[in-house]
């Protein structure tokens, strides 16, 4: 989020769109309640099904899965054609005068650069137009046919209100009217919030459907401001700490990268890493990567990592290919490249696209060990249990160890809400029987594997002797440490650059902040957003001071957020170019002659002059991004793609088959199924009274919904021969489930480029270990691609069929 | 003494009284005893609050939690409840979070280290040392046999894809930070955690 929860109580209105919050995070859209009753706020939802937020929602209107960018683009095009705009916000803090390189284009739905070989853009022509002292060249009258804002009212020329229902199967009347209601959001002082979650990032182009919505929010002038944003709810409690903290193939904690071979040292690394500034006194804050980069590597590997040894930058793996996400590594293991795999509180059999190539995947391997509080299905991948789990344990030679760990009720730590705040939480209870803490675990296998290397050898064995391990007791890290740990800590004193004769943080002291990081080497530092988590004044993610003065639901006492307890990020755009709020009823910060002051911590250096420097300083144009450049792969403006496996071509392109830059293994590619053996569009969707899988475990959740079932329309129904709770087979090209039918008004069949398009409803929770009767998951359906840019699987829009089961109706 | 009484509790006690008048003439005693006997103490006495967060979903409820020793002597979970302090949740909590005991206490939580063999179709108890050992030996070997340490141009790559690494979604930033620590010093590369789906 780049608001918090108890912000959007300030809001004019909000859409909910690729989210379900009333449903899957009740007790947060409890702040869409208090917005609606006591600003008078509205809500929208879309969605293809009436979904319980619908439900209380001012307006609903429906849509194809899958089709969301065409949606927002009609909603950009449609805001700029009636004027909708926040035009002092756009000029200003937007790149919208920024000059784009002649030789830039989009037709026949492909941008300029694309190569069908290899499926991928040569990007070079999506950038700006730079002068000859490497400043981008800007036209602050938008005048220029190159300009950015001109370009992008060409790319969404298509997206009519008539291309909208043609796409999306949303009756124009509907779109319409949800158009005049987000526009009115374009004044200064009404503002709209996005609330999305997996319904807009499990898609081949789910990063290009938030990138339209912020789009629009920045043409509105709705980021940075109380009550606006783009509010990613995130699904589990620590999805955002483990994203922080970098626990992915390519990252390092805080959003820095792991090499790639094309990086073979430090320098050539650190070279593509300058982000100098490309407007004149822009802040470009990430020209502090050297900073950040050193102290991790001081933090890693302490006195290993020297000044003449680039900081040990040979430890770290370099990649050979963008990621070896999971998607990726469940490939190679379904090839039997893969020997041993970790699954720490993760049901991948369940949780990852495509079940049946998981099976086959996790047969293949030689050691599976599952670290989890509960019995998982992946543990048990070997396991028969009928039609719920057909496999033959005798033909498997995978071993598997399964090692129990406590529960969140039972360990210290601190988890980091959607909206980024940091709070630490307690032990109430003692793990059962022999289970054990996930830190003694991982601190035992690291000590096994270094008392080997030490005692034999082996290969490279440096980074694993070298790494630091300063624990009091080294078998048991304990939580405090840790995180003092990622806070960072002075290894000499830290002077004032200005003034060396004055020191900051003394050697052995917990630096305040990132400020205090160096690329010296006299700082170490796990994780440089999380700087002031744990610094001298104490454990502020530990701090219980629930008052307000703002009024506004800042709460800046309460926990702790990163970055720098700062709980709206952009929030130096909530006020204009003189530095006064957009609205003086929802102040958060404003500019005093001298400095900026307010609720919360200003996200601009405090004394930067309101004219000079621009709020969006993480970027080296200082505005945010309206054309994305070249930094996502499939595209510098979102533009129209049909999910993998859709009912409809792609209008502007009938030879395009999903997102044309998605990355597609051989074997997934021979299990997408057409519209003609599957005619029926099916997507997934979590239930307000279960968690995942996990609360199948749990009876009360367990018998509140406790059979499977599928949702389809009355009109599927009668065109099938369905009987309401009657039981059915659900198909698509890779697996089948069995399930009750659930009859409902709450989905319509739409109408589709002149097409009825049906759509099935299939919940999650089901598996074949807990409390619950068996069932299966939605994964023994969908396919195995993922989003161009991060890999999340296409659990949302996939081809079906469906027909009566044999047997007696279950109702 | 608060006395937690149900409606049929109450009328049971109400019924008991009728007699007791009867009784009374000859002194109350029994009927005091009798009482005390069939009513529940509050089930909160001697409890220990604990500060906590909802391990679902991103909200993070803030929840208390009420522990006990039990007959071992371990503390257990005995009732959670919403944190009214919390400036998120107000106390409230969802159909998920209101079941967290559960959670806390399903029959299927996991008690100790099993393995299941090749071809088997059981897990057997292994115990912890021997579990660890395993898994140690495990790591070496494959590592020393499959660590990729420079590519073809020479490049120092320590890069080690026959081992993978999926990391949670609701442990702490402390658990992450150390299973960060001791996967990255590996060299593995097959590294993920849930939000990737």
């Amino acid at each position: 989020m780049t608001n918090s929860w108890t912000d959007i109580k300030n809001t004019d209105l909000v859409i909910v769109m690729g989210g379900n919050a009333a449903e899957a995070h009740p007790c947060g859209f409890k702040w869409v309640t208090e917005a609606k009753h006591h600003r008078g706020a509205k809500l929208i939802v879309v969605d293809p099904r009436f979904t319980r937020t619908a439900s209380v929602s001012d307006y609903y209107a429906p849509i194809r899965p899958g089709t969301d960018i065409t949606f927002l683009m009609g909603m950009i095009r449609w805001m700029i054609e009636n004027d909708k705009v926040q035009w002092s916000y756009v000029k200003a803090f937007t790149n919208a005068s920024f000059l784009v390189k002649e030789e830039f284009g989009w037709s026949d739905g492909l941008f300029t650069g694309y190569d069908e070989e290899k499926r991928d853009y040569d990007r070079s022509s999506w950038e700006y137009q730079l002068g000859e002292d490497g400043f981008a060249l800007t036209d602050p009258t938008l005048q220029h046919p190159r300009c950015v804002w001109n370009l992008l009212k060409a790319h969404v020329d298509a997206y009519t209100p008539e291309m909208v229902e043609r796409v999306c199967g949303t009756p124009k009347e509907r779109f319409l009217k949800i158009a005049e209601m987000i526009g009115e959001c374009s004044s200064p002082t009404k503002t709209m919030t996005s609330m999305y979650a997996l319904g807009w990032t499990q898609h081949s182009k789910g990063s290009q459907n938030i990138r339209g919505m912020a789009m629009l929010q920045l043409i509105l002038g709705n980021i940075g401001v109380p009550g606006g944003g783009m509010n990613a709810l995130r699904g589990h409690s620590n999805i955002q700490g483990l994203t922080d903290i970098g626990l992915m193939s390519n990252l390092i904690p805080g959003y820095l990268n792991i090499p790639t071979e094309k990086e073979p040292d430090w320098e050539t690394y650190m070279k593509s890493r300058q982000f100098k500034p490309l407007l004149p006194g822009q802040t470009s804050y990430w020209q502090n990567y050297s900073k950040f980069m050193v102290s991790f590597q001081k933090s890693m590997w302490g006195d290993a990592a020297t000044a003449e040894n680039d900081w040990a930058y040979h430890y770290l793996p370099k990649l050979d290919v963008p990621a070896y996400d999971m998607l990726r590594m469940f490939e190679l293991m379904d090839q039997g490249k893969v020997n041993l795999y970790f699954c720490q509180g993760f049901n991948p059999l369940l949780a990852l696209s495509n079940r049946g190539k998981n099976t086959s995947a996790l047969s293949k391997l030689k050691l599976l060990v599952v670290m989890d509080p509960l019995q998982t299905e992946t543990a048990r991948f070997w396991e028969n249990h009928g039609a719920f789990n057909d496999v033959d344990p005798s033909a498997i030679q995978t071993e598997v160890i399964e090692l129990p760990t406590s529960c969140f009720a039972e360990d210290e730590g601190a988890l980091v809400n959607s909206g980024r705040w940091l709070q630490w939480h307690w032990a109430a209870a003692e793990p059962p029987g022999q289970a054990k803490h996930d830190t003694w675990i991982m601190a035992q296998i690291f000590l096994r594997v270094r008392e080997l290397y030490a005692a034999e050898g082996g290969a490279f064995p440096d980074p694993i002797l070298n790494l630091t391990w300063p624990y009091a007791d080294p078998s048991t890290p304990m939580p405090d440490e840790l995180a003092r740990e990622m806070n960072g800590t002075a290894l000499a004193d830290v002077t004032d650059p200005a003034d060396p004769t004055k020191v900051l943080t003394a050697a052995g002291k917990q630096v305040k902040s990132f400020a205090e990081l160096r690329d010296d080497g006299s700082t170490a530092c796990g994780c440089w957003i999380y700087s002031g988590c744990f610094n001298e004044d104490g454990n502020n993610m530990a701090r219980r001071d629930n008052s307000d003065p703002s009024g506004l639901g800042v709460h800046s006492n309460w926990a702790w957020s990163w970055p720098l307890n700062r709980r709206t990020l952009y929030n130096r755009a909530s006020a204009d170019l003189d530095g006064k709020p957009w609205d003086p009823e929802r102040a958060l910060l404003s500019w005093n002659g001298e400095r900026w002051e307010g609720f919360d911590v200003p996200d601009i250096a405090p004394t930067a002059k309101p004219g000079e420097v621009m709020p969006f300083i993480m970027n080296p144009e200082g505005v945010s991004r309206l054309f994305s450049r070249g930094m996502m792969r499939d595209g510098p403006f979102p533009t129209h793609m049909e999910p993998f496996e859709s009912p409809v071509q792609n209008v502007f392109n009938d030879r395009m088959r999903g997102n044309p830059v998605a990355r597609m293994f051989e074997s997934d590619a021979a299990t997408l199924g057409t519209s003609d053996e599957f005619p029926f569009v099916a997507t997934s969707y979590r239930l307000t009274e279960h968690f995942h899988y996990w609360t199948k475990h749990n009876k009360v959740n367990a018998a509140m919904q406790p059979e499977f079932f599928v949702e389809i329309s009355e009109e599927l129904a009668a065109e099938k021969g369905i009987q309401r709770g009657g039981k059915v087979r659900v198909w698509s090209k890779r697996g089948e489930v069995w399930a009750k039918a659930l009859v409902t008004k709450r989905i319509k069949p739409l109408t589709c480029d002149g097409k009825t398009v049906h759509v099935v409803g299939i919940p999650l929770h089901w598996g074949f270990v807990g409390a619950a009767k068996k069932g299966w998951g939605p994964n023994s359906l969908t396919p195995a691609v993922g989003d161009a840019n991060i890999e999340t699987p296409e659990f949302k829009a996939f081809l079906v069929n469906i027909e009566p089961a044999t047997g007696e109706a279950l109702a | 003494m608060n006395i937690d009484l149900s409606r049929r509790g109450f009328l049971k006690l109400a019924g008991a009284g009728v007699a007791a008048t009867s009784l009374g003439a000859m002194g109350f005693g029994g009927a005091e005893a009798a009482e005390l006997a069939h009513v529940r103490a509050f089930k909160l006495t001697q409890t220990t609050e604990t500060r906590n967060t909802c391990p679902y979903c991103s909200v993070a409820c803030g929840v208390i939690i009420y522990g006990r020793a039990d007959e071992a002597g371990k503390r257990r979970v005995v009732h959670i409840e919403g944190d009214a302090d919390h400036p998120v949740n107000r106390g409230t909590l969802c159909p998920k979070g209101s079941a967290l005991k559960d959670f806390v206490n399903a029959e299927t939580r996991l008690t100790e280290p099993m393995i299941r063999r090749a071809g088997s179709d059981r897990f057997e108890p292994i115990s912890w040392d021997e579990a660890l050992d395993k898994i140690a030996r495990a790591l070496k070997d494959d590592r020393d046999a499959n660590l990729l340490a420079a590519n073809e141009a020479g490049v120092p790559v320590n890069r080690w894809s026959t081992a993978g690494f999926l990391a949670a979604s609701a442990t702490t930033n402390e658990t992450a930070w150390l299973t960060y620590k001791v996967v990255r010093s590996m060299g593995i590369v097959g590294f993920d955690n849930q939000a990737r789906v």
